[in-house]
């Protein structure tokens, strides 16, 4: 909605002192600081620079003239198609399985933080706290190293692969932060809801059911997206613990060639761009959603 | 005891209530017989919002005994919900459910608390959103209406229970005055149709028009009360007299 500031807008002109408003802060601080950090580069720059970075020891090789070898461009163009289906389709797959499993048990642990009960409350509360506030990597090395790398039921011996253990340990932290999202979505919503539906002879639980938590859906669609590009963002940690996703993959493929050492900046310049192209389309929606829901009551 | 109509259908014996160190409450005693309108006035902090919340258990009290239809209202073994259905409550803040539309906010409590048929409550609702004058805002969602329709249709979600005594908590305050009269003038039918209602207002026109039995109160305790001709004009308490005059 437009506005008509007397002295600022050509509409309405004043020469009498007029207090002008504040200027709106350009990504202000809050719960979506890294969508709106994301969404506010514009798109080209990552690959402007990028591409900088990869003319560098191009130009270099181009002058050593003695070569033969492909040059780093052409090696990274044969490596895409492998880097793209064998390593970030499984970064995909492992943060979308990831974010399922965290917002199912942050859903619940959330819904605890508020449990009339005060254990569960209590319990709620301190598992939601310890996960939000530990280290990724230090989770992730203790779900990878202590859950077994297969299980034997009834004599069948299922494999527990690599990458749904590191599901499980990256699942821990998001789910603390779900976990911290819903109990903030429903304490967002006006307590007199909450006394309206008791006057109607709602129960505690069908009023929270019924009446507060679709209320809330909307406040933790952003939120809640902001969390799925920090995580896209986090899964390359999992590749220290051996799991085949594009960064692991990538060191193979450097490998594979040579270790040439002008090969470095192409290919890990193409991962940052491959994450920047996945993840900035979500911030741009998650900074656009949450303007559109940040509708008052 | 089973309650018979001859008795209050709300009846308040010393009622005691503190917030912490705070004693809002110090003894209110009232009687409310069926199909009797009765206004609580008073200066802001006397109590009186927290008297009518008392009485569908939203409050909790620390002396004396509310009952409703003979039962007492502050017995841990209450049904709460039971009660909640004979005693309907409207708010100054309306506290429509925003994601629901006019018609929804009507029906949610009793196809989803009563388990009635949802056909039938639609129906109801209907004629309730009928008797409200709000005809035609059905599918409006409560941030599409003004405050005095939104007043309208939470007075009908609360009919929407068929309750039996109607709870009104101030609420005109927080209308403009054009819109006031329209939530006053679905009062009125309601108590012409013989609805019991208690309401806590500031409007004195309003109270001394339909009011059978007002009740002045300030700090915690009943000052005066009678029926509205001679409160208004021969009030005795010095307290009473200097609250109207402040306020005719």
């Amino acid at each position: 909605m437009k506005r008509h500031i007397p002295g600022l807008s050509a509409a309405a002109k004043t020469d009498l002192p007029v207090l002008l408003p504040p200027p709106a802060p350009r990504h202000h601080a809050g719960v979506l600081n890294f969508s709106h950090w994301l969404a506010s580069i514009p798109p080209w720059a990552p690959f402007v620079l990028v591409l900088v970075a990869m003319l560098l020891p191009s130009l270099a090789l181009a002058q050593d003239g003695a070569t033969t070898k492909d040059s780093p461009f052409t090696v990274l163009l044969r490596w895409i198609p492998f880097l793209v289906t064998k390593g970030f389709v499984y970064t995909v797959l492992i943060s979308v399985l990831t974010m399922l499993l965290g917002t199912i048990l942050g859903v619940i642990l959330g819904i605890g933080q508020v449990n009339p009960n005060r254990a569960i409350r209590s319990v709620s509360y301190w598992i939601t706290q310890i996960f939000r506030n530990s280290p990724w990597l230090v989770l992730l090395f203790i779900v990878m190293l202590s859950f077994p790398f297969r299980i034997e039921v009834f004599g069948l011996t299922i494999p527990v692969p690599d990458w749904s253990k590191a599901v499980i340990g990256l699942a821990l932290p998001v789910m603390a932060n779900i976990s911290e999202i819903v109990r903030g979505a429903i304490g967002s919503v006006p307590s007199a809801q909450w006394e309206a539906s008791e006057s109607l002879a709602f129960t505690r639980r069908q009023t929270l059911y019924q009446i507060i938590l679709p209320q809330c859906i909307k406040r933790m669609i952003p939120p809640w997206m902001n969390w799925y590009a920090i995580l896209t963002m986090a899964t390359p940690i999992v590749s220290i613990l051996g799991v085949e996703e594009i960064l692991n993959l990538t060191r193979q493929a450097i490998e594979a060639e040579n270790n040439r050492p002008e090969l470095l900046i192409p290919f890990y310049g193409f991962v940052l761009l491959i994450f920047f192209a996945y993840c900035y389309p979500i911030a741009r929606l998650t900074v656009r959603l949450e303007r559109r829901f940040a509708v008052k009551l | 005891m089973t309650w018979t109509p001859d008795h209050p259908i709300v009846s308040i014996r010393d009622v005691e209530k503190s917030f912490g160190t705070l004693k809002v409450l110090k003894g209110i005693s009232m009687d409310v017989m069926k199909g009797e309108v009765i206004c609580i006035i008073g200066p802001s902090g006397s109590g009186k919002s927290t008297l009518i919340r008392c009485i569908n258990a939203l409050n909790d009290i620390q002396g004396g005994s509310i009952t409703v239809e003979g039962q007492e209202v502050h017995d841990h073994k209450l049904d709460k919900l039971a009660l909640r259905r004979k005693v309907g409550m409207v708010f100054q803040q309306y506290n429509l459910f925003p994601h629901k539309t006019a018609l929804e906010n009507i029906m949610m409590a009793p196809v989803k608390v009563l388990k009635e048929d949802k056909a039938k409550v639609a129906e109801r609702a209907r004629s309730l959103l009928k008797k409200v004058r709000l005809e035609g805002k059905e599918d409006s969602y409560p941030g599409e209406l003004s405050g005095g329709q939104q007043q309208r249709v939470a007075i009908a979600r609360s009919l929407a229970m068929n309750p039996d005594v109607m709870l009104f908590d101030e609420v005109t305050a927080a209308l403009d005055p054009e819109t006031v009269k329209e939530v006053l003038v679905t009062i009125k039918d309601l108590a012409a149709e013989g609805m019991t209602c208690i309401l806590v207002t500031h409007e004195m026109g309003f109270a001394r028009e339909v009011a059978d039995h007002i009740y002045f109160t300030d700090k915690g305790v009943i000052v005066e009360h009678g029926p509205p001709t001679t409160f208004f004009d021969n009030a005795k308490d010095p307290r009473t007299k200097e609250f109207l005059s402040q306020i005719l």
